[in-house]
């Protein structure tokens, strides 16, 4: 009699299924509830993977209706690697996709918030432009320079106060969320991500910068975004973040 | 990339810890009798920020030992090379004074299950992990150890003990091997033979790590002991005496406390660290 791995696996993850014969206790009796060990070292561990992980979805749906999503989320999606830091990547697909979640349509973005933090706290480390550098330089040639942002650099739009809602349930004495539709960009000057919420047409200028863009031609694609536009409060929410890496001017 | 600018070359035959970022000031402010560090691989594989910086500043203070839970080494199909990349690039920058993986496999078909499962001890598996562990010092470029798991369950079809199947594999690759003492302490329990004589049958000479860890005690149905191999608590007493007897014989050895699940202070933390110091000293005299 002998096992599989891919009959061990399977039994693993349905605990409807039956033990498989040929796993025995020391007195070569069926295994029965020794093979729950390994059931639940898998479900806690990854249960927990998750709460870590997405701690303000957990306090939105409460630690025990997040057991259960990372139960069926498991199943549905087992790490792909075992980087447990890279698990949960399909976390707000899955979220979105699912019926008894309907009414709470803002947690998909949250649940991408949470994992672009996650991202920017594991991303490359750069050295930021040092902010005296870039006063020096002439606005019509900054206009005209290409820049390039910092790895741990991350934009989300969102239909929701995807913010105040992410703020309020993180943040001692946070101000309730407000009913507007916020894009964050979020920096990491130091070890720390910090989200912090981008004007309209913000996520359109970063994004075109990080595409390659000229700071004018990000200019233009945020104001077609938001008309009048001004890239002055972006520019610096980007400097304080540590964000900008490189600048290379034309002259 | 970040470069260990001086490697310690050796795990010193003192005590360990495994290294939890909660404890980063305390530790540096006074490590007590803690002489090394022991990491787990796969939470130092990102690409920057603060774990690889508190690795790069710990490294240049102790000797670390990369301990690799994702490998799969006993899983039935090929090792992830992506993996295998992964752990080179980290041990090619680090230089660390020991790497260790275990005899378990987590990985099928894509899918890595965060756990170390349970192999069958047949001449077929001893075939596959050798090769498996053939691959990975190749892969290296360096000798690694192999640690005893702990069971819950035994396989019907298994034809060698498990002391012989690590015995026949160091022959066969000449990896050394990682004495987890509480490991064997809970599979002896659980499956009911002596630790002692699991001790007395273990290739000790082989043995370039001893670990140690606390933990939890439940019951099969049939009210059989299980005892499960949590790291959430201190080691337990039995567990010590077990460490004291495996001492006797083995001489002096690097002695890590493992403590990864409801992880405590570090004062309790150095406490645990400092009792393995006592044991160590009391070999010596």
């Amino acid at each position: 009699m002998t096992v599989s791995q891919p009959q061990f696996r399977a039994a693993l993850l349905d605990a409807g299924r039956p033990v498989p014969d040929g796993l025995i206790d020391g007195a070569a009796r069926p295994a029965g509830k020794r093979f729950d060990v390994y059931r639940n070292n898998v479900a806690v561990s990854l249960s927990e993977a998750m709460r870590t992980a997405f701690p303000v979805i957990t306090k939105l749906l409460g630690v025990q209706n997040m057991d259960g999503l990372a139960g069926m989320f498991l199943r549905a999606h087992p790490p792909s690697s075992p980087l447990m830091m890279h698990y949960g990547a399909a976390f707000p697909e899955f979220l979105a996709a699912l019926p008894q979640l309907q009414h709470l349509p803002y947690l998909s973005d949250i649940a991408r918030l949470e994992l672009a933090i996650r991202r920017s706290y594991h991303a490359a480390d750069a050295e930021a432009v040092d902010p005296d550098t870039l006063a020096a330089i002439a606005p019509d040639t900054l206009m005209q320079a290409r820049i390039r942002l910092a790895p741990a650099v991350r934009v989300l739009r969102s239909d929701w106060p995807l913010h105040d809602i992410w703020r309020f349930n993180s943040t001692k004495d946070a101000p309730k969320p407000r009913a507007v539709a916020q894009d964050v960009l979020i920096t990491r000057p130091g070890f720390d991500p910090i989200p912090e919420i981008l004007p309209p047409g913000g996520a359109a200028f970063v994004q075109a910068l990080a595409s390659g863009a000229t700071p004018a031609g990000a200019h233009a694609a945020a104001d077609t975004d938001a008309p009048g536009f001004d890239p002055g409060p972006v520019l610096t929410l980007l400097l304080q973040g540590g964000a900008i890496i490189h600048i290379a001017t034309k002259d | 990339m970040p470069d260990a600018s001086h490697s310690f070359d050796h795990l010193p035959a003192t005590p360990g810890v495994g290294y939890k970022p909660q404890h980063f000031s305390d530790l540096c402010a006074d490590a007590g009798a803690v002489r090394w560090l022991e990491i787990h691989a796969e939470n130092y594989m990102g690409d920057g920020g603060r774990p690889l910086a508190q690795l790069r500043h710990l490294a240049a203070r102790f000797p670390v030992s990369v301990h690799g839970v994702g490998l799969s080494i006993g899983g039935d199909t090929p090792l992830d090379p992506a993996h295998l990349a992964r752990l080179k690039h980290l041990t090619d920058w680090l230089n660390p004074a020991s790497f260790s993986e275990h005899l378990a496999w987590s990985t099928h078909d894509g899918a890595f299950l965060n756990d170390l499962l349970p192999l069958p001890y047949t001449e077929a598996t001893l075939d596959r992990v050798a090769t498996h562990i053939d691959e990975v010092q190749q892969h290296l470029g360096r000798r690694m150890l192999l640690e005893n798991p702990s069971s819950y369950l035994a396989f019907a079809e298994s034809t060698l003990s498990e002391t012989e199947f690590l015995a026949a594999l160091v022959r066969r690759t000449g990896c050394g091997l990682l004495l987890d003492v509480n490991n064997v302490f809970v599979s002896a329990t659980n499956l009911g033979y002596g630790p002692r004589d699991y001790i007395d049958a273990f290739p000790l000479e082989h043995v370039g790590e001893i670990h140690l860890g606390g933990h939890d005690t439940d019951a099969d149905e049939h009210g059989a002991p299980l005892l499960i191999d949590s790291h959430g608590r201190e080691v337990a007493d039995p567990v010590w005496a077990l460490l004291e007897y495996t001492l006797a014989r083995t001489g002096p050895k690097p002695v890590l406390i493992e403590w990864d699940t409801d992880v405590p202070d570090w004062p309790v933390l150095a406490a645990e660290a400092a009792r393995a110091a006592t044991a160590l000293q009391a070999i010596v005299r």
